[in-house]
């Protein structure tokens, strides 16, 4: 057997463990991106879950200006901070369209008045199917959608405070 | 005292609340009356991804959002929408990560060729053991 040969399980394994020693350092993106990115929202009509809101549907937000789509619940925890950038956000004249994941309107309305109201309209998804429908794996999530109602950006995770310039920008691009 | 605290803290211990208290949705852990369409849900929901425990089937994860996921297939199942559709229609959505069953496109091309080049391998190393017997 040549020496190259001999030496062949030791070089594989070395590639094993570098290529180990990678990814532990990097880890990979867990995250699943929604495919939308482009495409138009899917047609969706979801009822209002309180009685001083709106209802939201795919047609609300065709209106010919870019709106910021936020999936969120008062059950989650990450959400409540996510409504005070939110509430930045609306007073830089975002429009805030809200899609509840799996809530009831006595828990929604206490997490509004304790935490604040940025929504233009809230739909209520009890059974997470418009959540589906749009490629979003988790609360909280949010869409930029343009004027005409085509997914341009999908931010995974709450808005923090230090990603409010990019979502600005995001939202002009779809102007 | 110190001690009754503690049993008392883990009596009244509760899970963190990352879940929503709506019910699970109507089809997500109930069978469909029709079995022919049970098992076609059944098959398709064991080969799609949950996203919450990713590595799990939404046939064996516990994730509310799984159980919505088994409610939607269940439902389009029963509304005689074929498997492989509604599985098109998740990967329109979530790409081809959301389904276990390897697809056809280029990215895959290695999964399938590997066996063939593995059993190639084997063939040349047996060939050569062969012949360097048959040289002794």
């Amino acid at each position: 057997m040549s020496r190259a040969v001999r030496f062949a399980p030791l070089v594989l394994l070395l590639a094993i463990i570098v290529a180990l020693v990678w990814r532990l350092a990097t880890p990979a993106d867990t995250n699943v991106h929604s495919t939308l990115e482009g495409r138009p929202v899917p047609a969706f009509d979801l009822p209002a879950i309180l009685p001083n809101k709106p209802a939201l549907s795919s047609a609300d937000l065709a209106s010919g200006q870019p709106h910021l789509v936020n999936i969120f619940a008062s059950w989650c925890v990450p959400c409540v901070t996510e409504v005070k950038v939110l509430q930045e956000l609306k007073g830089k004249g975002v429009p805030i369209e809200g899609i509840a994941i799996r809530d009831r309107p006595a828990d929604l309305a206490d997490f509004l008045s304790r935490n604040g109201d940025p929504y233009e309209r809230i739909g209520s998804d009890s059974q997470s199917q418009v959540q589906i429908s749009l490629g979003s794996s988790g609360v909280p999530e949010s869409f930029v959608v343009d004027g005409k109602g085509v997914v341009r950006f999908q931010q995974i995770g709450p808005i923090e405070a230090s990603d409010v310039p990019m979502i600005l920008s995001k939202l002009e691009q779809a102007r | 005292m110190k001690r009754l605290l503690l049993i008392v803290a883990l009596v009244a211990a509760q899970p963190l609340w990352a879940d929503s208290s709506l019910p699970p949705a109507y089809w997500s852990d109930r069978q469909l009356p029709n079995p022919r369409q049970e098992a076609q849900a059944e098959a398709l929901m064991q080969q799609i991804r949950c996203l919450v425990c990713q590595g799990q089937s939404i046939a064996d994860s516990d994730a509310e959002l799984a159980g919505d996921m088994r409610d939607l297939v269940r439902r389009r199942i029963a509304a005689g929408e074929k498997p492989d559709a509604i599985r098109a229609w998740l990967i329109q959505r979530y790409g081809t990560w959301i389904s276990y069953k390897p697809t056809t496109e280029p990215a895959a091309w290695p999964l399938w060729l590997a066996p063939l080049a593995l059993l190639l391998v084997g063939a040349w190393l047996l060939r050569r053991r062969i012949s360097m017997r048959a040289g002794q």
